[in-house]
């Protein structure tokens, strides 16, 4: 049935379709809708579920490690500061891998406090653990929760599913919302293989000493490597089933393109119009988007970008003393393979100010007019 | 000029909260204080977490840390230990003191240092648009309690007790020249003082409970306010629900910097 949803209510309606279990969250701007919602949907019982409203995102997210620790479907959702209070128990989830779903609205960090959008909350978590997937509209959001789950629970890692603050959680966009009976027939339930079981115990979290934790991390690795798989294999069963498939990146105009874009979440959409207007001028632009940004497609990135003469890499984030995040990423994992094009990184849209199809022209402009990047970081939109 | 105009920051203003909003008149009874205590705007550090009540920070025309949510007091014992001869004076909501920051709270009360906490409690997150919060009453319906409230409240002046407060009092934004006595007995304490004000949330908490006016909020906080004279000779049944108002604990304890000088200087110097 199609509606017209705010990105937070698709987060809701993708939590319920997936029958989550147990529901652990604290409310902050810009996600409150998320659980308003989900409390609304289980008060009604229309979803078989456990909502605690408990008392902080740590909490939150302890409570769900519990839960899927005995083996229920646990599910929350945060943003910004909530995130960083999770950080510690982000670790603890996906070290005692436990296929927990979350998900993050991509809010700026205070100090100064703001609540407009950025990806230095989430970005912030990269090394956490967990797979991270960036949405660009609210159907995906919706769909990635439901295959997030399924990926999640054949490898044992949990995910992330992240939308831009108010230009998707809280913009009303038409939504299919696909069958709960369809939706039952692609995600199974939740049956883990390890859990909390008085009548066949099992130890989460104990002490490992140095004989035996490293293979803790290489298996949690190759997990991790498994998961570019995965995530396309399942991107593709979704799509059979529903008609929209996903992947690790979202090729836009590519495959003959000269110049290329290379952007997340919704900048993406602005530069999908920028590129057409180029095309419409004969100049060969592409956009190609990350949407699975841990694991980092390599490979994938690879193979897009190989026949380009150009990569600009749109960064609404920033790691201060180098450079914008998807661009640091991007730049590491081609060095060492016989791709030799400049990648030019733009830093832009920080703390939600605009970034317009304009904007995404001058990056473009900027670095097709350039030999080389002059910096790892070319600043776009601010003020001197 | 008023004689507490000195106290409040013009620039920033206007103030963000909601019309008929309680803090307004908390804002005012604080700088009231200050003036009346004649504490220097210099020599005051107001320290505030996140929530519409976390705002006032910015609107003291003194030195202010607007901090991050729950975690106010954790930054002021910060200040007040580098700088202990000033005033810091601590404004949370009751989410922000008692759910994600209920721990320090707890601490800051066994520990004494000699700060000053007002706990500005609309019995809701007003700041984020009205979700159930650690003192929203039993039965009333928020953003995430559709069909009311099902857990325990907290009491702020119990749970302050226990944990060793020696100063606390509550009050009510109906009753405020009560509420000035017991904010200059508090700043004036030596130790941790905390002062808990029960003000209204007419627009978050107010509009799902058919209180969506600020008179009628009032009069229902006015219904629930019983001096703690007349609370003695009242059962806990009685008292559920209804704020027990006046000073309740007023004590010396030697605070953090007496312990600390007595009890590990004097004998590191062997005296
Ligand atoms: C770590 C973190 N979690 C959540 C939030 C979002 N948040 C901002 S204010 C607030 C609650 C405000 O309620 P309260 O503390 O009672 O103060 P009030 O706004 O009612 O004065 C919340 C949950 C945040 N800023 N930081």
């Amino acid at each position: 049935m199609k509606k017209v949803l705010m990105g937070n209510h698709a987060i809701s309606i993708g939590a319920t379709l997936s029958r989550v279990q147990v529901i652990a969250a604290y409310p902050i701007t810009p996600q409150t809708q998320v659980v308003e919602k989900l409390s609304e949907i289980v008060a009604n019982g229309e979803l078989d579920a456990e909502f605690i409203k408990v008392e902080s995102e740590h909490s939150a997210m302890a409570a769900s490690i519990g839960a899927a620790a005995a083996g229920a479907r646990a599910f929350t959702a945060t943003s910004a500061q909530g995130l960083l209070l999770m950080h510690e128990v982000l670790h603890w989830a996906s070290r005692a891998r436990l296929p927990i779903v979350m998900a993050n609205i991509n809010r700026a960090l205070a100090p100064g406090w703001t609540i407009w959008t950025d990806q230095n909350d989430s970005l912030s978590q990269r090394d956490t653990g967990w797979i991270q997937l960036y949405a660009s509209d609210n159907q995906e959001v919706l769909d990635s929760l439901i295959i997030a789950y399924k990926v999640a629970e054949q490898l044992s890692l949990p995910v992330m599913v992240i939308l831009d603050a108010f230009v998707l959680s809280h913009t009303y966009e038409p939504v299919e919302v696909p069958e709960q009976s369809e939706v039952d027939k692609f995600l199974p339930p939740f049956n883990p293989e390890w859990k909390l079981d008085v009548n066949n115990p099992h130890a989460f979290g104990g002490l490992t000493a140095p004989n035996i934790y490293m293979e803790f991390q290489y298996n949690h690795h190759n997990a991790m490597l498994k998961a570019k798989e995965l995530i396309n294999k399942e991107g593709e069963a979704f799509g059979k089933i529903f008609g929209r498939t996903y992947g690790n990146i979202d090729k836009y105009k590519t495959d003959d393109a000269d110049y290329i874009l290379l952007t997340s979440g919704t900048l993406a959409r602005t530069s999908n119009i920028v590129v057409d207007s180029y095309r419409e001028k004969g100049i060969k632009l592409g956009n190609l988007r990350v949407r699975t940004f841990r694991p980092f497609p390599t490979e994938e990135i690879y193979d897009a970008l190989k026949k380009a003469k150009k990569v600009f890499v749109v960064d609404r984030n920033l790691s201060y003393g180098h450079s914008g995040i998807f661009f640091e990423e991007t730049k590491a994992s081609l060095y060492n393979s016989d791709l030799d094009i400049p990648i030019f990184g733009f830093v832009t849209g920080l703390g939600g100010r605009d970034v317009t199809p304009e904007l995404i022209t001058e990056i473009v402009e900027h670095g097709i007019k350039s030999e080389k990047p002059e910096n790892d970081v070319i600043w776009m939109g601010v003020q001197k | 000029m008023l004689d507490y105009e000195k106290y409040l920051r013009y620039r920033t203003f206007p103030v963000p909260w909601c019309p008929g909003c309680g803090i307004g008149m908390i804002f005012k009874a604080v700088a009231m204080t200050f003036s009346k205590l004649e504490w220097e705007p210099n020599d005051i550090a107001v320290v505030s977490g996140i929530g519409c009540s976390g705002r006032l920070s910015t609107y003291f025309n003194t030195n202010s840390l607007h901090t991050t949510h729950g975690r106010a007091l954790t930054f002021a014992t910060g200040v007040k230990l580098s700088n202990p001869d000033k005033h810091v004076v601590v404004f949370s909501g009751d989410g922000d003191a008692l759910a994600i920051g209920g721990n320090h709270f707890i601490h800051a009360c066994r520990r004494n240092l000699n700060m000053k906490m007002v706990v500005i409690n609309n019995n809701i997150y007003g700041m984020t648009g009205g979700q159930v919060s650690p003192t929203t009453p039993t039965g009333f319906i928020s953003t995430t309690t559709p069909y009311g409230n099902t857990e325990p409240h907290f009491n702020t002046v119990e749970l302050a007790k226990a944990a060793g407060a020696t100063y606390v009092a509550r009050e009510t934004v109906n009753r405020p020249r009560q509420l000035l006595k017991v904010l200059e007995k508090a700043f004036k304490h030596t130790g941790f003082a905390v002062v808990e004000v029960i003000s209204n949330c007419h627009i978050n908490l107010g509009r799902r409970n058919k209180l969506k006016h600020p008179i009628p909020m009032l009069d229902w906080i006015n219904q629930q306010t019983i001096p703690i004279a007349k609370a003695k000779d009242m059962s806990e049944d009685e008292l559920e629900l209804k704020y027990v108002v006046g000073e309740f604990v007023h004590r010396h304890r030697p605070d953090y910097f007496e312990v600390y000088e007595n009890k590990v200087v004097k004998k590191a110097k062997g005296e």
